[in-house]
C-alpha cells in the first residue's frame, strides 16, 4: 500500500506542490472542491467531475476547462465524494488507479479543497514513466533513464531558478537588501505576459519580450521611487528586509485580486508532444526554455565582466563608498541593477509559467528555491548563485527517486541547512574579515 | 450597513483566539528579534511543532494529552537547537533563510501524502482536544460580555481564559528576564555581538537561549492554535503566519513587553473590521465594484501595505522606543 | 588600587626590561605575557598575517605599527579569537590561546577594543559598563528571573562602574545613551568598559582614531595609567607622536610580517621601517581588505574632523553605509 502511495505521488511530480500548497486561510473564498487534470504535464479538458455529499446526494458537476481545471462550490464544510467520469477522458488518457475514480475528501470552513486525480497516458512507450517497474523490461535501464530524465528536468528548473537568483544576488550585492519580494518579481513578469497574451491577445513571442521590458521599467521605477528613497533615508537593512516582506505580501495579493486564485496557462505552447532524445523525453518548449536560460545567463555574465556598467556593478557590490569616491554614480548603477534584475526575474517567471502554470503563489514558492540557490553558492556572488541554483534544481528533481515528490523541496532545503553546517560561506563564498 | 455587527465581530477578534495565537507567536519573535536581533522567519514551524505534537500524540497514537504538551515543548527546543547550531555563528541573513526553509520543510512533511497516516496529510488531524475541553471551568452555554456586545460559547471562553493567562504568565516572566543582566546581554548582542564577545560573554549560547525560549513560546502558541480549532491543518502554518506575527510585533512595538499584546489585539481588530466592513458594504450594495471573494486579497494587501508604512514611518510601533530597536542593524 | 607604585617607577621598570634588547623581529623578552609562534592567516591568495615569532613584555606599553594593510588588525583578530588563524600557536600567561573562542580569551584577561568603536549606543553608559563585568550571576536566565540572587552583585558592579566613569570623566553621562557620546567619549567608554573585566592585557586597536585633539591627552593619560596599575598594553596606532610619547617598545609590521622591533625613539630611523612605509604608501591598495581598511581610516579622520567642528557630539552613525 505504501509503495502504491509513493508511486501515485511520484507520478504527480511538482503538480501537487505547485497547485495545492497555497496557504489556505481562515478567510478564503467560500468552500469548494477543485482540481486540475493533467496528463504528462498537459491539461486534460472536457472531463466530467461530479460531487456528492457523504450520503450520495448530488452537490454539483463540473467539466475541466482548457487549462484542465475544474471547481465545484459546496454548500458548507464537511465530507464530499468526488467522482471522475472515466468515459469522458480523452483517448489515450486513463486513470492511473482505475479503482480510485471516486475520492472522499474533507472540506474545511473557508477551504477550497484541492482534489487530485492521477492521469496516465495510456500510450506510454517509455518504461521510465512507470516507477513501479511493471512496464520495464530492463529495470536497470529504466532506472538510469529515469535518473537522466529527472536530471534533465532538474537542470531545466535549476536554470530558471538561476535566472531569478542572479537578479536576487545582484540586488543583494549592490544594496545589501535581502529582497523577499523577488519571487513576486517573477510572478509579476509571468502575469504581465499572461495579461498581454490572453487578455490583449498578443502572441506569446510578442507578449514575453514586451513583459520583460515592462518589468524592467517596473524595476527601475521601484528603485527610483521606493528603494532608492529608503536608502536616502538611511533605512537599516533589516528594516528594508521586512519592508520587502510587506512589498511581497502586497504584490502577491494584488495579483490574486487582479487575476484570481486559479492556475493559468498561456495561450500558446501549452500542449506539446514530447520528443525523445536518447533516454530523455523533452517537449520542444522545454528545450527552447533551456536555450533562452543559457543565452541570458551567459549574456549577463559577459556583461558583468566586460561592460562598463557591469564593471561598475561589481565595483559597487565590492565597496559602495569606494566606488562612489572613484566617480561611479552608485545610485544610477543600483537603479540599472534593479531594472536588469527585475527584467531577468520577469523572464524567469514567464519561463516558469510556460513550463508549469501561472499562479499568484508561484513567487513565494520559487523564492525559497532562489534563496537556497543563492545561499548555497555563497551570498552576494552572482556566479555562486548560478551554481547553487543548478544544484538546487537538479537535487529537487533527482531526489524524487527516493522521496515522495510532494516533499521534494524538503531535500533541497535540507541540503541548504547541511551545507551551511560544513561550509558556512557557501560553495563559492569566501570567509569574511572582522573588525 | 450593520455597524453593530462590524464592531462586535472586530472586538471579538481583538480578544479572541486568533489574537492570543498571534500574540504568543509575536512574543516569541520579540525575544528573538525584538530583544536579541535574531531574524527567525520560521516561527510558523514552531507553532506547527506545538500543534502537531498534541494532535499526533493524542489523535494518532492515542496517548495522553499532557504528554503531547510535553513532547511539543521538547521538540520545539530541539528544533531551535537544530536551526541555531548551523546558523547562529553566521550573519543574520543566514538564520532568516534557514528558518524560513525549515518552516517550509515542516509544513511539507506534515502535509505529505507519504505520512498521511501519522499527520493526516492536507486534511490534518482532528479529535485530540477532548482532554483540554474536559478541564473547562465554564459550564456549557453562551456567554455575553459588555451587555451582549460580544459573546463566546463555553469552549471559546475556556480558550480565552487559558490563552490570556498564558500570555500574562509568559509576559511577566519575560519582564523579569529582560530587566535582569541576562536581558542586558541580549540587548547588547542585538546591537553588536562582537563587542559583547570582546567582553567575555558566550554570544552563541545567549543567542541559542533566545532562539529556544522564543521557539518554546511559539510552540505554546501552536498548542492554542490547535486546541482552539480542535484541528491541526498543515497549511495554516505557512510562512505568511510568521510574517503576520512580525507585523503584529512591529505594530505593537518590538522590544516592549506590551508590544505583542497590543499589536495582536489591534491587528485582529483591524483585520476583522476591514473584512466584515467590506463584506457588509458589498452585501448591502454600498460597494459595487468588488465581490466578496476579493475581500481576502484586499485584507492581505492591507497587511502588506501596513507593514511597509509602519516600518517607514513608525518603526517603533505603538509602544517602542525608536532608539532601541534592531531595525537599523546590518 | 595600585597607587603605591609611582608613575616613574613602572615606566622605568618597563624601560629597564627592554634595556639592551636587539632591534630584531621576534627578539625574546625577559618576562613575556604573550608569546606568538608562526601565526598565518590567508584571505584567498593574499597572506594577511605571517608572524614567525613575537613576544610582548609584561607590564609594558607596546605599540604595533605598520603601513596600511600590514595586517595589524587581522593579527589582533587572530590573537583575540575573532578570526581563526590558518596556522600557528600563541600563549597568554603560558596558557595556550590558539583556537580559543573570543569570549574565553576575554575571560582569561586578554581584552581588546575595536578600530571602529563598538560602544553599544542603544544602552546607557552605565549599562555598557555593567556589561563589562565578569561572572555575573544574573546573566543566567533562571537566576536572572529572581532579582534577589543578583541585586547585591549588581550594586557592587555599579559602584565599580561609577568609579571608572568618574576616572574617565564620563560620570555626567552615566544615564545617557552611549549613542549620544562623541567619538572620543566612546573611545573612553570602550576602554573603561574593557577594564570592568579586570584584564591583564589590554589590546587597543587604534585608540586615537576619531578622537578630537582635546581628548587626546586625556586618553594618553589613561593608557599610561593602565601600565601604572600593572596591566600590559598592546596597541595599534598610526599617530607617530602618540607612539613616541607613550610606548616603551614598538613592533613594526609590513605585509603581514613583523619586520622590526625596537625602542620608540630609534625605530623610526630603522631603514627597514622607512622602506616599508615609503614603499607601501605609494602602492595602490592590494586587495579589498586593504581598500576597506584605508576607507575605515579615512572615515575615522572624517569623524575626527567632525568632532572638531561639532564639539557637542550628537549621535552619529558610526560606520556610514559600510557593510560587514
Amino acid at each position: 500500500m505504501r509503495r502504491a502511495v509513493i508511486a501515485f505521488t511520484a507520478f504527480l511530480g511538482g503538480l501537487i506542490f505547485l497547485l495545492a500548497s497555497g496557504p489556505a486561510t481562515a478567510w478564503a473564498d467560500g468552500e469548494s472542491v477543485k482540481g486540475t487534470l493533467k496528463s504528462q504535464g498537459q491539461p486534460v479538458t472536457g472531463v466530467k467531475i461530479s460531487v456528492t455529499d457523504e450520503g450520495g446526494k448530488p452537490v454539483g458537476d463540473a467539466t475541466s476547462n482548457a487549462q484542465g481545471t475544474w471547481e465545484v462550490p459546496v454548500p458548507s464544510a464537511g465530507a464530499y465524494k468526488i467522482t471522475i467520469d472515466q468515459s469522458t477522458l480523452p483517448a489515450g488518457v486513463s486513470l492511473r488507479f482505475k479503482d480510485r475514480s471516486t475520492l472522499t475528501v474533507q472540506v474545511f470552513e473557508g477551504n477550497a479543497r484541492n482534489v487530485l486525480f492521477a492521469l496516465d497516458a495510456a500510450t506510454n512507450q517509455s518504461g521510465e514513466k512507470t516507477p513501479d517497474g511493471t512496464a520495464a523490461d530492463d529495470e536497470s535501464d529504466a532506472y538510469w533513464g529515469r535518473v537522466a530524465q529527472l536530471a534533465f528536468e532538474g537542470l531545466s528548473l535549476g536554470l530558471i531558478i538561476a535566472l531569478g537568483a542572479v537578479g536576487l544576488s545582484l540586488i543583494f550585492g549592490t544594496t545589501g537588501l535581502t529582497n523577499f519580494a523577488h519571487g513576486e518579481l517573477l510572478a509579476i513578469g509571468a502575469f504581465i505576459a499572461f495579461f498581454l497574451n490572453t487578455t490583449l491577445g498578443l502572441h506569446l513571442l510578442i507578449a514575453a519580450p514586451l513583459a520583460v521590458l515592462i518589468a524592467a521599467a517596473f524595476g527601475y521605477g521601484q528603485d527610483w521611487l521606493f528603494w532608492g528613497q529608503l536608502r536616502k533615508r538611511k533605512t537599516g537593512l533589516v528594516s528594508m528586509m521586512i519592508i520587502s516582506i510587506g512589498v511581497a505580501l502586497f504584490l502577491r495579493y494584488l495579483l490574486l485580486f487582479l487575476f484570481g486564485g486559479s492556475s493559468q496557462s498561456y495561450a500558446q505552447y501549452t500542449a506539446q508532444e514530447g520528443i525523445q532524445i536518447g533516454p530523455i523525453s523533452a517537449t520542444p518548449k522545454s528545450l527552447v526554455i533551456i536555450a533562452i536560460d543559457v543565452v541570458v545567463l551567459v549574456a549577463v555574465g559577459l556583461a558583468l565582466v566586460y561592460t562598463r556598467i557591469g564593471k561598475a556593478t561589481r565595483a559597487v557590490a565590492d565597496n559602495p563608498a569606494l566606488a562612489a569616491s572613484s566617480g561611479i554614480n552608485v545610485d544610477r548603477v543600483i537603479r540599472i541593477v534593479w531594472a536588469g534584475g527585475t527584467a531577468i526575474a520577469a523572464l524567469a517567471g514567464i519561463l516558469l509559467g510556460l513550463s508549469q502554470t501561472v499562479n499568484y503563489q508561484m513567487g513565494l514558492q520559487v523564492l525559497l528555491l532562489m534563496f537556497a540557490g543563492v545561499t548555497l553558492g555563497g551570498l552576494g556572488t552572482a556566479f555562486g548563485a548560478l551554481v547553487g541554483s543548478l544544484v538546487v534544481g537538479v537535487f529537487i528533481q533527482v531526489s524524487t527517486l527516493w522521496i515522495p515528490p510532494e516533499t521534494k523541496n524538503v531535500g533541497a532545503l535540507a541540503v541548504l541547512i547541511i551545507v551551511l553546517l560544513f561550509r558556512p560561506q557557501g560553495i563559492l563564498g569566501r570567509r569574511e574579515r572582522i573588525g | 450597513m450593520d455597524w453593530f455587527l462590524i464592531f462586535s465581530r472586530a472586538f471579538e477578534a481583538g480578544i479572541g483566539s486568533e489574537a492570543i495565537i498571534y500574540c504568543l507567536a509575536a512574543i516569541g519573535l520579540n525575544v528573538q528579534f525584538g530583544y536579541t536581533g535574531l531574524l527567525n522567519f520560521g516561527q510558523a514551524a514552531f507553532l506547527a511543532v506545538g500543534a502537531y505534537s498534541i494532535a499526533t500524540t493524542v489523535a494518532t497514537f492515542g496517548l495522553p494529552f499532557f504528554l503531547g504538551v510535553g513532547i511539543g515543548l521538547v521538540l520545539s527546543v530541539l528544533l531551535a537547537l537544530l536551526l541555531g547550531i548551523p546558523t547562529l555563528r553566521l550573519r543574520a541573513d543566514y538564520l532568516a533563510i534557514v528558518t524560513i526553509a525549515a518552516a517550509e520543510i515542516v509544513r511539507i512533511i506534515v502535509r505529505s501524502v507519504a505520512l498521511k497516516d501519522t499527520f493526516g496529510g492536507t486534511d490534518g488531524l482532528q479529535e485530540f482536544a477532548h482532554s483540554f475541553y474536559a478541564l473547562n471551568v465554564f459550564p456549557a452555554g453562551q456567554y455575553s460580555i459588555l451587555g451582549g456586545f460580544i459573546g463566546f460559547d463555553h469552549r471559546g471562553m475556556w480558550v480565552l481564559l487559558v490563552g490570556w493567562v498564558l500570555v500574562a504568565l509568559v509576559s511577566v516572566i519575560l519582564l523579569f528576564a529582560m530587566k535582569s543582566p541576562w536581558g542586558r546581554v541580549l540587548k547588547a548582542i542585538r546591537e553588536d555581538e562582537d563587542a559583547v564577545r570582546a567582553l567575555g560573554k558566550n554570544v552563541f549560547s545567549y543567542k541559542m537561549q533566545a532562539l529556544v525560549i522564543g521557539g518554546v513560546i511559539g510552540a505554546v502558541a501552536g498548542f492554542i492554535f490547535a486546541l482552539s480549532r480542535s484541528s491541526a491543518q498543515p497549511d495554516l502554518y505557512s510562512t505568511e503566519l510568521t510574517f503576520f506575527a512580525y507585523t503584529v510585533l512591529i505594530l505593537g512595538g518590538a522590544a516592549r513587553i506590551l508590544g505583542p499584546i497590543v499589536g495582536a489585539a489591534l491587528f485582529w481588530f483591524l483585520m476583522i473590521f476591514v473584512k466584515t466592513g467590506l463584506e457588509e458594504a458589498i452585501n448591502k450594495q454600498v460597494i459595487t465594484f468588488l465581490n466578496v471573494n476579493q475581500v481576502g486579497a484586499i485584507q492581505y494587501m492591507i497587511i502588506g501595505l501596513g507593514l511597509i508604512l509602519l516600518l517607514i514611518f513608525r518603526p517603533q510601533g505603538i509602544f517602542g522606543d525608536k532608539r532601541e530597536i534592531a531595525l537599523d542593524a546590518r | 588600587m595600585h597607587a603605591d607604585t609611582g608613575f616613574q617607577s613602572r615606566k622605568a621598570a618597563a624601560l629597564a626590561a627592554f634595556e639592551g634588547l636587539a632591534s630584531e623581529p621576534g627578539v625574546p623578552k625577559p618576562d613575556p605575557i604573550l608569546v606568538v609562534d608562526n601565526v598565518v592567516r590567508r584571505f584567498g591568495g593574499l597572506t594577511a598575517v605571517d608572524v614567525a615569532h613575537l613576544e610582548v613584555q609584561r607590564g609594558s606599553i607596546t605599540a604595533l605599527i605598520g603601513p596600511n594593510g600590514a595586517g595589524k588588525t587581522t593579527f589582533f583578530n587572530q590573537l583575540t579569537g575573532f578570526d581563526t588563524a590558518d596556522a600557528g600557536e600563541w600563549t597568554f600567561n603560558g596558557r595556550k590561546m590558539s583556537g580559543v573562542p573570543a569570549y574565553k580569551v576575554a575571560r582569561q584577561g586578554m581584552v581588546r577594543t575595536f578600530q571602529l568603536t563598538k560602544a553599544l549606543s542603544k544602552l546607557t553608559v552605565v549599562e555598557n559598563m555593567r556589561l563589562g563585568a565578569q561572572r555575573q550571576r544574573g546573566e543566567n536566565f533562571f537566576a536572572g528571573l529572581i532579582p534577589q540572587l543578583w541585586r547585591g552583585q549588581e550594586s557592587l558592579i555599579t559602584s565599580e562602574a561609577e568609579e571608572l566613569l568618574t576616572r574617565f570623566k564620563l560620570i555626567a553621562k552615566r544615564d545617557d545613551f552611549a549613542g549620544s557620546l562623541s567619538g572620543g567619549q566612546r573611545k573612553l567608554l570602550e576602554m573603561a568598559r574593557a577594564l570592568m573585566g579586570n584584564p591583564e592585557l589590554v589590546m587597543l586597536d587604534e585608540p586615537m582614531a576619531g578622537v578630537n585633539p582635546a581628548l587626546t591627552q586625556s586618553l594618553l593619560g589613561h593608557v599610561k595609567n593602565l601600565r601604572e596599575e600593572g596591566m600590559t598594553v598592546l596597541f595599534v596606532e598610526h599617530d607617530m607622536d602618540m607612539v613616541r610619547d607613550i610606548s616603551d617598545w614598538v613592533i613594526v609590521m609590513a605585509q603581514g610580517a613583523v619586520i622590526a622591533e625596537g625602542p620608540p625613539h630609534t625605530i623610526m630611523s630603522d631603514p627597514r621601517v622607512i622602506d616599508a612605509y615609503l614603499g607601501a604608501h605609494h602602492d595602490a591598495p592590494l586587495s579589498a581588505e586593504e581598500a576597506e581598511q584605508q576607507l575605515h581610516e579615512a572615515e575615522a579622520e572624517l569623524t575626527a574632523e567632525a568632532d572638531q567642528t561639532g564639539m557637542d557630539g550628537n549621535s552619529r552613525k558610526e560606520s556610514g553605509d559600510e557593510r560587514g
